[in-house]
């Protein structure tokens, strides 16, 4: 609770640091509509049109539907990979035997390319939303898995020396030893996860399903809609970055103080 | 009366033979000091003392009411300020919150520590007040007895005699007995009423020494003077190998 205060009182002063950042993102819409000079509408749309296009497409109910439905399938996704990624990361890195025989299936969970598992789901799950949940979550399980592992894997036994010499109880230790040396191995998965997740949810709509973001996206690359497919991408990066920046990040800082 | 016995206490890493028939005895408000060279299982005997390590053959008897640690590199916790760092064996006893933050506080100023200091993480500190630190997260607990793992080891003289200042106090009150790991003979003649020579491969107990006078009334004379004695010993030459070759 004290915490949640804490990073509510450090908020604006956060906000406050964006200029450079908010500045930086101005001179990328320059270097935007620079190239919408030299290369003309149908190519690429200005950054006027752009956002023209997208605030009429905010007005419209379907649109929101459209992104209501993909949300719906990226946290299902990704909720599910960042409960059984963190619970069974946490169980590998107890046990060497586990860690040391799930890192080659790891290996081969991340090397497998996602636009495959989007065919191999379309077999196995038909077009719909399991396939797209299905692909967000071998998309972003390993990756909060190895996070949860390395998190488990290098706990310190100097630190866990020094609480059996004060004999802590096994709740103290859990959470005053373990659990935030865990933590800030686990957190920067899930950011990351979350990241993989929100591209690949796109991805599998545009391949597999009629609704959603993605099928938006197929709608208007196949109508040569160029403005429109801008606009979808503003919304789609407009979202991580305020997920990321806006309530990510000041969390990560406020967690992460005692670092170097 | 309190005691820590050790009995015929062996033991192995594999078959790397580390201890070889320890016994002694430490008693209430007594301060034993073992010292011997490094890698000569000093840390391994204190462990197994303090019950980190299983003891496989022999026995250590432990009635002292309550114990703590102050280890050599200071071992705290990096995502606690400095008064939860000293709090956390407060805390696992079972004290409230707000008492533990208040004795820590008031420790931490013993140990010269200041208030500014008291929200820092121990990234922030330097190496001489993470070892301040430490000293009154083991103290803070009131041990009756405390194990010291070569603690004095990284600090510069002055620090070094205002610790050992503070622990003289304390042993001169009979508040607390100390077994004490060392490799440094003044730190040893300084603070001990007996001093174990452990002679390494497998580690072993070749001497004792004894020392009377309170150490509240060791000067530095004292110290000097049983320390230029202490050297001369043969045993003590043969087993930190201080002849020239």
């Amino acid at each position: 609770m004290k915490f949640a205060f804490k990073i509510l009182k450090d908020f604006p002063g956060y906000l406050w640091s964006g200029w450079g950042a908010i500045a930086s993102i101005f001179l990328f819409i320059a270097f935007w509509d620079v190239g919408n000079q030299v290369y003309g509408n149908l190519v690429l749309p200005s950054p006027l049109e752009t956002f023209k296009t997208l605030s009429l497409m905010l007005q419209d109910e379907s649109v929101w539907t459209e992104i209501n439905i993909t949300l719906y399938r990226a946290s299902v996704g990704f909720g599910l990979s960042l409960l059984f990624g963190s619970v069974l990361g946490l169980v590998a890195g107890f046990f060497a035997t586990a860690s040391m025989m799930s890192r080659p299936i790891v290996t081969i969970l991340v090397g497998m390319p996602p636009i495959a598992w989007i065919v191999l789901a379309m077999i196995w799950f038909g077009m719909g939303d399991e396939t797209v949940i299905f692909t967000v979550i071998v998309a972003s399980f390993p990756i909060i898995f190895v996070g949860a592992l390395q998190g488990t894997r290098t706990l310190d036994g100097d630190l866990k020396e020094m609480a059996d010499s004060f004999k802590l109880p096994w709740h103290m230790k859990f959470i005053d030893i373990y659990f935030p040396h865990i933590f800030s191995y686990i957190f920067p998965a899930w950011v990351s996860g979350l990241g993989m997740a929100w591209k690949i949810v796109i991805m599998a709509e545009l391949l597999a399903t009629s609704n959603g973001m993605g099928a938006s996206l197929a709608v208007a690359r196949s109508q040569l809609d160029t403005p429109t497919a801008l606009a979808l991408v503003v919304i789609m990066i407009g979202s991580l970055m305020f997920i990321e920046y806006i309530i990510l990040e000041p969390i990560k800082r406020e967690v992460e103080l005692w670092r170097d | 009366m309190e005691r820590l016995e050790v009995k015929g206490l062996h033991h192995h890493f594999g078959f790397t033979e580390i201890l070889k028939d320890i016994n002694f005895t430490l008693t209430k408000g007594e301060v034993l000091s073992i010292v011997g060279p490094s890698g000569g299982g000093k840390t391994t005997l204190l462990h197994l003392c303090a019950d980190l390590l299983d003891v496989e053959e022999g026995s250590v008897t432990n009635t002292f009411a309550s114990s703590s640690f102050a280890f050599q590199e200071g071992r705290l916790l990096p995502w606690k300020n400095v008064i939860d760092n000293i709090a956390i064996g407060l805390l696992a006893k079972g004290n409230s919150k707000k008492v533990a933050i208040e004795k820590s506080q008031k420790i931490a100023l013993r140990f010269g520590l200041e208030e500014e200091d008291f929200e820092k993480f121990p990234k922030d500190l330097s190496g001489g007040m993470k070892q301040r630190v430490s000293f009154a997260r083991a103290l803070v607990v009131e041990p009756s007895l405390l194990f010291l793992d070569e603690p004095f080891s990284a600090l510069d003289i002055g620090l070094k005699k205002e610790l050992q200042t503070v622990l003289i106090d304390m042993i001169a009150q009979k508040e607390i007995s100390i077994l004490f790991i060392t490799h440094d003979l003044m730190e040893a003649i300084r603070l001990s009423d007996e001093i174990l020579l452990l002679k390494a491969d497998p580690g072993h107990i070749v001497k004792k020494f004894n020392y009377s006078l309170p150490q509240s009334e060791r000067d530095d004379k004292f110290v000097y003077g049983e320390s230029a004695k202490i050297l001369q010993d043969a045993e003590i030459i043969d087993t930190f190998e201080l002849e020239l070759k």
